[in-house]
């Protein structure tokens, strides 16, 4: 089965589940599974034609992942959106690492982008996978792997079988707790080796609070300069990093240019990017490093900034 | 004198073994994850290394039980807990290598690190109340007191570590704060058994 007939199938799947339930609810939002797993509570919310995936039963709960059941392939996120500026640093990956499943949503999209690419999953929660498999359309396969374990674990046991990756992706803090042993320069030095001397690196970060000072210089000590790229609406930063050193501002926008077309069905205004990804230094440099010996993360997201 | 020192030891002993568990949970993490198998492995290892301890504790204190061997086991568990600083990283590794199943390398690598020190801070409470009774029909009470202060300070030590130590310093620092505080606690019981 090649990319568009498996997604015309999972369109078709999604649609009609979508026509399905929307006869016993038509208008609003309710909720179409409910699952307590190992780590978290998982919400599949559907609203109008948007089908979300949340994390936590909180009254001030994120949609963790959404998609459009009308039309699958748009991004509905900003900062899913963002991620995808990775392709501005990275234009052809062959093998592609994705830390964090959620719904599945960019495993799917470079899928469909990069038919002939390995991609591999790593996803802690094994209910997480089967509801991506179930409500959202994923699916694993001959080209991508999913890997039900912990991020870390995954890391190290590649570094022992030698693996590098093109592009690696970073998407492993969206609920209510961070694991706080993803967020240290000893993780980030593994994932750097991971890279090679010519991977790009791409982190949905933390734009608030004390932690983004601290995040911000653990990013720098191990690699040194990195665009900040932040986005209205989006309270997301996403950190994006070259092994083969930072583009200039033409190549990025030049490469905008030809993704821009491709990245239309996906909702993804790739051309806005270029601009908003800065290498200016807007944090604290004072802020301690985190480290495997030094990782309050959680206790620092509690905290506001200095200034 | 002896009544309350005898005390601050107890609760020490109690501050710095929940201390050390919580400690645990977060060294095992970069090669092991932080989800529930951990935490059970770490659990499991200190329950047995406490029970033993114990029974051991226990035992010793039948032989001319004195202040001044009980501060030998506040000597002994300060070295056990030294090391800790230095072996924990590449022992990790080498269990890594060893064992694929997380859940078991996390077991074992938490027995080979805090199954020695855990036992040591083990004997301290028995042998406390061996100190402590000195009359039969008040036994009950005194190791009702002697629990009530060590377990005092577990709560204590756990609410420390994981609000505030964690927060304030390294993990190498807190290991290394824990024994020192053990290591001056056995100097101040020596000193007192010499002069009592």
């Amino acid at each position: 089965m090649d990319g568009s007939t498996k997604r015309m199938k999972r369109s078709a799947t999604i649609i009609l589940t979508f026509a399905v339930l929307s006869v016993t609810n038509p208008l609003q939002g309710r909720i179409v599974h409910r699952e307590q797993s190992l780590y978290q509570t998982i919400l599949v919310d559907d609203t109008g034609s948007r089908r979300c995936l949340q994390f936590s039963v909180r009254r001030d709960q994120r949609n963790q992942s959404c998609i459009d059941l009308k039309y699958p392939q748009r991004m509905v996120f900003t900062y899913t959106q963002m991620m995808m500026a990775g392709l501005l640093l990275t234009p052809n990956p062959k093998k592609i690492l994705i830390i964090g499943l959620g719904g599945g949503t960019l495993p799917l999209a470079l899928n469909d982008l990069f038919p002939g690419t390995l991609i591999d999953v790593v996803e802690i929660d094994a209910v997480v996978v089967r509801v991506a498999e179930e409500y959202f359309g994923f699916q694993s396969g001959e080209r991508i792997n999913v890997f039900e374990m912990d991020g870390r674990i995954f890391t190290k046991r590649a570094l022992i079988r030698g693996d590098r990756y093109d592009l690696i992706i970073l998407d492993a803090f969206n609920g209510d707790y961070i694991p706080e042993h993803l967020m240290t320069r000893e993780y980030l030095q593994e994932t750097r080796t991971l890279l090679g001397t010519q991977g790009t690196l791409v982190a949905n970060t933390f734009s608030k609070s004390r932690l983004y000072d601290h995040e911000s210089v653990t990013y720098a000590s191990v690699f040194g300069d990195f665009f900040n790229f932040k986005h209205y609406p989006s309270s997301n930063r996403i950190i994006l990093i070259s092994m083969a050193g930072l583009p200039t501002l033409d190549l990025l926008q030049s490469r905008a240019e030809r993704w821009r077309k491709r990245l239309r069905p996906y909702r993804i205004p790739i051309h806005n990017y270029p601009d908003r990804m800065s290498r200016t230094t807007d944090w604290d440099l004072e802020a301690r490093v985190l480290t495997d010996q030094y990782a309050p993360a959680n206790l620092l997201r509690s905290r506001n900034r200095h200034r | 004198m002896t009544n309350p020192l005898v005390s601050v030891l107890a609760f020490t002993s109690g501050f710095v073994i929940m201390s050390l568990e919580l400690l645990g949970g977060r060294l095992l993490a970069p090669y092991f994850g932080n989800s529930i198998y951990v935490w059970g492995s770490i659990i499991t290892v200190f329950m047995l290394a406490l029970s033993a301890g114990y029974l051991t504790g226990g035992w010793l204190s039948l032989f001319n039980p004195s202040l001044k061997r009980f501060s030998l086991i506040f000597f002994v568990a300060a070295a056990t807990l030294y090391p800790l600083t230095m072996i924990t990283e590449p022992l990790m590794e080498t269990v890594f290598q060893a064992i694929t199943d997380p859940r078991w390398g996390s077991l074992v690598a938490a027995l080979v690190l805090f199954a020695l020190p855990t036992f040591i801070l083990g004997l301290i409470s028995p042998y406390a109340v061996r100190l402590l009774v000195d009359n039969v029909d008040r036994a009950g009470n005194t190791a009702g007191r002697l629990y009530f202060v060590s377990t005092i300070g577990s709560a204590l030590g756990t609410l420390a570590t994981s609000f505030y130590f964690v927060l304030w310093f390294q993990m190498d620092t807190i290991i290394l704060l824990l024994s020192g505080t053990l290591l001056i606690l056995g100097l101040v019981s020596w000193t007192a058994a010499r002069k009592g």
